[in-house]
């Protein structure tokens, strides 16, 4: 069985592990956690993800600075990126969308909805 | 002479021609006849054993029976069938439920994983804000903790409000105080065109350890995606209390007693220096 790595970008820890225990409902994920975009950057530098699910709203490097700077780099431009909101207003939404973020995912969070998303750009 | 009888001779040898012709033709016929005759008992025949196969009583009876009894299991299968069906339906709407459930609870697990994973008292709260946000979907709201020397219920943390913006309620005041004294939850009928009203909040649910009312969460709006409550939210709203409730009580009394042992401390080392 093929086994994708997906980094979770979130800085608060409850909404993280909302995420991650939605993840690991999916067999063969390999998941790593980052408490902020500058966390997540080093991660992303050290490893290779096929899948990034980053919040918007971090303290030290919010989300949008995040997907800017994965899409720059020639070596991980084309990692799926979905970006997690509070915002119910499509501002951050489509800003995030604008910079080449796939796809996203509104709180209050929803499990089936985190699975959906995460299968269909896995393609699995 | 000569020529009469050698007329005769030729019309006697003619004669016995179309005679011997006739004799033939009738051995023909005779020959058919035969044959038609033959072929007419053969048909007979087969006719009779047709005959016997279908007419008898017993065997068409029998046949009938086989049918009306496919008939029937054809009935009994297409209800089997339909049986099946409506099985299925439900086994997939309960499915649905089950999962639904299912994320409900490993939501609830993950919420109380984290209020009790710190007995920080301001950590505790920010989790309570966290799970309030990320769980229910709510906007505003502020957590009002009661003060049992004043019986006062004072907000001490809020999201999308500042604390000093919400007022005060005494037990038993208005929907806040009433619901903290009775320790029911309380959800307004009508979601939508609410506008915040401090007294009259959208939704109060109280934080209890067994029937004791130490606050309550009180919530004046919700994200915008979140048009209505579903019946999760409702079970989500009392387990969350009740966690919540003991999360923050026990992590405030671990904080006092904290302070209260520094200063004893600081004390005794004055004392002692």
């Amino acid at each position: 069985m093929s086994t994708y790595n997906v980094l979770v970008v979130e800085d608060s820890p409850t909404m993280r592990q909302l995420i991650v225990f939605a993840l690991k409902r999916i067999r063969g994920l390999n998941i790593t956690e980052a408490n902020d975009g500058v966390d997540g950057l080093k991660k992303i530098s050290a490893e290779n993800f096929d899948l990034i699910l980053t919040d918007i709203n971090m303290p030290i490097m919010d989300g949008l600075k995040l997907v800017s700077l994965v899409r720059n780099d020639p070596a991980h431009k084309d990692v799926p990126i979905v970006i997690i909101t509070t915002e119910g207003a499509t501002e951050d939404k489509d800003r995030a969308m604008a910079i080449g973020a796939n796809d996203y995912i509104t709180k209050p969070i929803q499990t089936l909805k985190i699975i959906e998303v995460a299968k269909r750009l896995l393609k699995i | 002479m000569g020529d009469q009888e050698q007329e005769h001779e030729n019309r006697a040898e003619e004669f016995l021609q179309v005679f011997k012709k006739g004799a033939e033709f009738t051995t023909d016929l005779l020959k058919e006849n035969e044959r038609l005759r033959y072929q007419n008992l053969q048909i007979e025949e087969k006719l009779k054993v047709l005959n016997g196969s279908v007419g008898e009583d017993g065997a068409s009876e029998e046949l009938l029976k086989k049918i009306k009894k496919l008939e029937d299991e054809k009935v009994e299968i297409i209800s089997r069938i339909k049986h099946v069906e409506e099985e299925n339906i439900d086994f997939a709407n309960r499915y649905v439920e089950i999962e639904n459930e299912n994320n409900m609870l490993a939501n609830l697990y993950i919420a109380s994983y984290q209020l009790h994973s710190t007995l920080d008292f301001k950590e505790v709260l920010q989790v309570v804000l966290e799970i309030v946000i990320n769980l229910i979907g709510a906007e505003e709201f502020s957590i009002l903790l009661l003060d049992e020397k004043t019986t006062k219920l004072e907000a001490v943390a809020s999201e999308g409000l500042v604390n000093a913006e919400i007022p005060s309620f005494e037990l038993g005041e208005g929907i806040v105080g009433e619901m903290a004294k009775t320790g029911d939850n309380y959800f307004i009928d009508e979601l939508e065109g609410y506008e915040r009203d401090f007294n009259h909040p959208l939704v109060c649910i109280p934080l209890k350890i067994k029937e004791h009312v130490i606050g309550v969460i009180v919530i004046y709006k919700l994200l915008v995606q979140k048009k209505k409550f579903t019946d999760v939210d409702y079970e989500l709203f009392t387990l969350l209390a009740g966690h919540a409730a003991t999360a923050i009580f026990s992590s405030k009394l671990y904080t006092d007693s904290e302070r209260k042992l520094n200063t004893i401390q600081g004390f005794i080392d004055l004392m002692t220096k």
